[in-house]
């Protein structure tokens, strides 16, 4: 039986496809089966930042409608064993998901896989509720700011309350991924640092992402992040699946860089 | 109105559910329009957002009232008038005609209960007191305890009884009680108290920073909340008509 995972944050463009990659492609690296599922229908995003969107011939709601089946969908990472994604359709609107249908395929896709990883779309509408309904687990992104951290405890209520398991009164166990984090402004307090973020939203913390441009160059190379293992973030997003399989690693990047000696002779 | 009866309704398409809700009581003491709309403009102009959509209750305490001219001025205000409370024959005719409803108070008939219990037992004062204690003890339902955070979108009520949140209220989300409420965590959103109108009801929190406390339906937003007391721990209660604050 898979474990069902799903990133999602409420506020939109904080770091949800990134860390849906990143967990994935870390999960592959270390040896586990994993798919993961881009839910947010229309937009397609996911595929990019992957590597693989000149290879997407059916995509997720293709399998829900019976269109094509689950073997001519998924697409098989190149670079890793084991990695496996499922793209969402830019032509069709969120209402192509069904409820039935999302869980006729993730059935099917437990039986091969060890973890599924599902990337919401923003909002608590729809496809963010299709995209929870069913996860065992729940990973939480949030940006440290007011407004994201609001919404990340909005989803948090509704993964309380609207997943099969609120249903059956078990729980969803929630992580906590805070992306974006740039010490020297919570240092200026511009930013709310990790205790801040913590103390309101009140679970697990599982990593912390540093901002850095080798997001953004990572995604236009079509290369996960994590697979970057010279950069912060790669490294934080290394820490994290580790962290989420059981690994003890201490939290790095919090504290704002003193311009030291080091840094200066290597120009960074 | 159109015959249904030849079509098989699905009966499920509307359910009646018995469901309390604390409105706010908008009480009128002029029936002047000149009088109450510059003292009502200056109230909502404080609070534009909490008072957008906010269903409210009349109370009409004046004579001579003309009610559409009024409701139609709430509504330009954003409030939504739904019914007046305990009105004259004149005023509730005219309530009908302007599609509000008319709302008795089912607590006015428990207050002279009450009464008769009060001063039947003051005669009585040689009486050990606990001979009063087990029927009141029947009568209140168990506290409610909620260990989890209540967060932001939620709302939890202790009907009939007191509320205990073990964790956070966070920014948006709302507890209520009939009875008091004591919250653990920060109290960040809204807390009501007394929500049937016990207006011995309080509110205790460790931490407060909410977005509203009432008690009986008297309430304050945040920013009529002295600054002075908060993040302190608290306790929010009624002294006469007068909602006070008071660090614990
Ligand atoms: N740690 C980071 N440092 C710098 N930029 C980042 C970081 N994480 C994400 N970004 C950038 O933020 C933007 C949004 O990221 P992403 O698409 O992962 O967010 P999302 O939550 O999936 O958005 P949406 O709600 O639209 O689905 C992208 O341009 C991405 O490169
Ligand atoms: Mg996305």
């Amino acid at each position: 039986m898979a474990k069902i995972i799903v990133v999602t944050s409420g506020k939109g463009g904080v770091g949800k496809t990134t860390t849906s990659a990143s967990f994935a492609t870390g999960l592959a690296l270390r040896g586990h089966k994993t798919v993961v599922i881009d839910f947010d229908v229309g937009l397609r995003n996911l595929d990019l930042i992957m590597g693989c969107e000149r290879r997407v011939v059916f995509d997720f709601v293709n399998v829900i409608t019976k269109e094509a089946n689950l073997k001519q969908a998924l697409i098989k990472d190149k670079r890793i064993d084991n990695l496996y994604v499922l793209a969402a359709s830019q032509t069709r609107d969120k209402d192509a998901l069904s409820q039935a249908g999302v869980g006729r395929v993730l059935e099917e896709l437990s039986e091969d896989f060890e973890y599924i990883i599902c990337d919401s779309p923003a909002g608590i509408e729809k496809g963010a509720l299709m995209a929870m309904y069913y996860a065992d687990e729940a990973v939480v992104v949030t940006n440290p700011e007011v407004s994201s951290v609001r919404d990340s405890d909005r989803v948090l209520g509704i993964l309380a309350s609207k997943t099969q398991r609120a249903e059956k009164g078990e729980r969803v166990k929630e992580h906590l991924v805070l992306t974006r984090y740039v010490p020297s402004r919570v240092a200026e307090g511009e930013m709310l640092s990790v205790e801040d973020v913590c103390e309101i939203l009140a679970i697990d913390l599982l990593g912390v992402i540093p901002e850095s441009e080798d997001v953004l160059n990572a995604s236009n190379s079509g290369v996960p992040v994590v697979l970057n293992e010279e950069s912060k973030p790669g490294l934080a997003y290394g820490d994290m699946v580790d962290r989420f399989l059981g690994e003890d690693r201490p939290h790095r990047f919090l504290e704002a860089e003193k311009k030291g000696f080091l840094n200066r002779l290597l120009g960074k | 109105m159109p015959d249904f009866s030849a079509q098989t309704a699905a009966t499920d398409a509307v359910e009646f559910k018995g469901r309390m809700l604390t409105l706010s009581v908008l009480k009128l003491n002029s029936a002047d329009l000149n009088q109450t709309e510059p003292a009502l403009a200056a109230k909502v102009q404080r609070a534009a957002d909490f008072f957008r959509n906010m269903p409210v209750l009349l109370d009409v305490a004046v004579d001579g009232i003309d009610l559409p001219p009024l409701v139609e001025m709430l509504r330009r205000y954003g409030l939504v008038p739904v019914a007046v409370f305990q009105p004259s024959a004149a005023v509730a005719t005219q309530a009908a005609q302007a599609g509000l409803g008319v709302i008795n108070d089912p607590k006015a008939a428990r207050k002279a209960e009450a009464t008769v219990a009060e001063s039947s037992a003051e005669s009585a004062s040689a009486q050990p007191i606990t001979a009063a204690a087990p029927p009141a003890k029947a009568a209140r339902n168990a506290t409610k305890v909620v260990s989890d955070p209540v967060r932001s979108g939620q709302q939890v009520y202790a009907r009939g009884g007191d509320l205990v949140v073990l964790g956070a209220v966070s920014p948006g989300a709302e507890v209520l009680a009939d009875g008091n409420i004591h919250v653990y965590g920060a109290l960040r959103g809204r807390a009501l108290a007394g929500v049937q109108g016990d207006e011995s009801a309080r509110i205790f929190c460790r931490e407060l920073s909410a977005e509203l406390v009432s008690v009986a339906g008297c309430y304050k937003i945040s920013e009529d909340i002295n600054a002075k007391l908060a993040g302190r721990a608290a306790q929010i209660f009624l002294e006469g008509e007068r909602l006070e604050i008071a660090p614990l």
